[in-house]
């Protein structure tokens, strides 16, 4: 049992490490785009409201813990509780991404969405000045006025990318533990097996630490 | 790894202080750092998602081998992020003799 335990934590490890290098990708796609068109991802980045944001960070951390307390709970044989903790795990989820339906319904309210109703009409549409240090210190293209509408599509472009793939892993795991959760009610968990619980939970947390670096590079590092 | 069981109250913690760092960027965000203001919140992020890993994660506990594969994954993320952004902001460091442009 416990080889067992270990082979299933070893593998789950192995398919994170994907995982690891899928978002990998997009981040550095992020990164990339960033040091390029630093003007335009300041402007976008500070037009989407840090309180959503803020507020997701909270919902998916507490999440996190929910999901701790039901593995926990799976493992010292309290059948009751982890059902509870999981379903705990389960609202939080779907808190998280009803507040992500309200800030997407607020980009396609203000045309942040890309494609053909994409504007971008906020002040400081006029590229400005390039302010000492970030935007100077890379070479690359220099954005300018002209440039400025499709630079900041492409912020959202891949703010929709990130965020969205986010979700699509939320709601993933979301329905892993509803199976998860009428596993545990049906008692199938004790304390010498209870490995679904204990890879869905290293999933959530996987998910967990996504956002925690999505939230300061999409809602933060503009802000001063 | 089977054999440990961490407190309530440890996890309990864990959130607080993901909870703590949370608002510490929050506000860190919004002083002029100039290019320290990333590097800070990206700290942070960095340090929050170790707590998660070692804790609500267990990796704390696991075996070396698990941590070794964590630590992997790491590892071909620094090789995919370091690498490439240094191809990028190398590129124009010289300029390529005219028969080559």
């Amino acid at each position: 049992m416990g080889q067992q335990k270990e082979a299933a934590v070893l593998g789950m490890w192995a398919f994170l490490l994907t995982e690891i290098l899928f978002f990998g990708g997009v981040f550095m796609a992020y990164m990339l785009y960033r040091t390029w068109y630093h003007d335009a991802f300041v402007a976008a980045s500070t037009s989407i409201a840090l309180f959503w944001g803020a507020l997701n960070t909270v919902v998916l951390i507490g999440s996190s813990l929910t999901m701790a307390l039901a593995v926990r709970a799976a493992r010292t044989n309290q059948r009751r509780a982890t059902v509870n903790w999981l379903i705990a795990t389960m609202f939080l989820g779907c808190v998280f991404l009803g507040v992500k339906v309200i800030e997407y319904a607020d980009k396609f309210e203000h045309h942040h969405v890309p494609g053909p109703n994409f504007v971008w009409a906020e002040p400081g549409h006029e590229a400005p000045a390039a302010e000492g240090g970030a935007a100077t210190s890379h070479r690359g293209p220099s954005p300018d006025a002209a440039n400025f509408q499709e630079h900041t599509q492409i912020f959202f472009s891949l703010y929709f990318t990130m965020t969205g793939l986010h979700a699509l892993h939320m709601i993933i795991g979301v329905g892993l533990m509803m199976v998860i959760t009428w596993m545990a009610w049906k008692d199938r968990f004790d304390e010498h097996y209870y490995t679904p619980v204990e890879m869905s939970g290293l999933y959530w947390h996987f998910v967990d630490i996504v956002w925690i670096y999505l939230f300061p590079l999409l809602y933060l590092i503009d802000r001063s | 790894m089977s054999g440990h069981i961490s407190s309530i109250k440890l996890y309990v913690g864990i959130f607080l202080t993901l909870m703590a760092l949370t608002s510490i960027t929050i506000a860190v965000a919004y002083v002029n750092l100039g290019q320290m203001n990333k590097v800070v919140a990206l700290g942070i992020a960095s340090f929050k998602a170790t707590l998660v890993v070692l804790y609500f994660m267990h990796v704390k506990y696991a075996s070396r081998l698990t941590k070794l594969i964590v630590v992997s994954g790491l590892f071909f993320l620094a090789i995919l992020l370091g690498l490439t952004m240094s191809d990028y902001s190398s590129r124009m460091w010289v300029n390529p003799p005219a028969i080559l442009q």
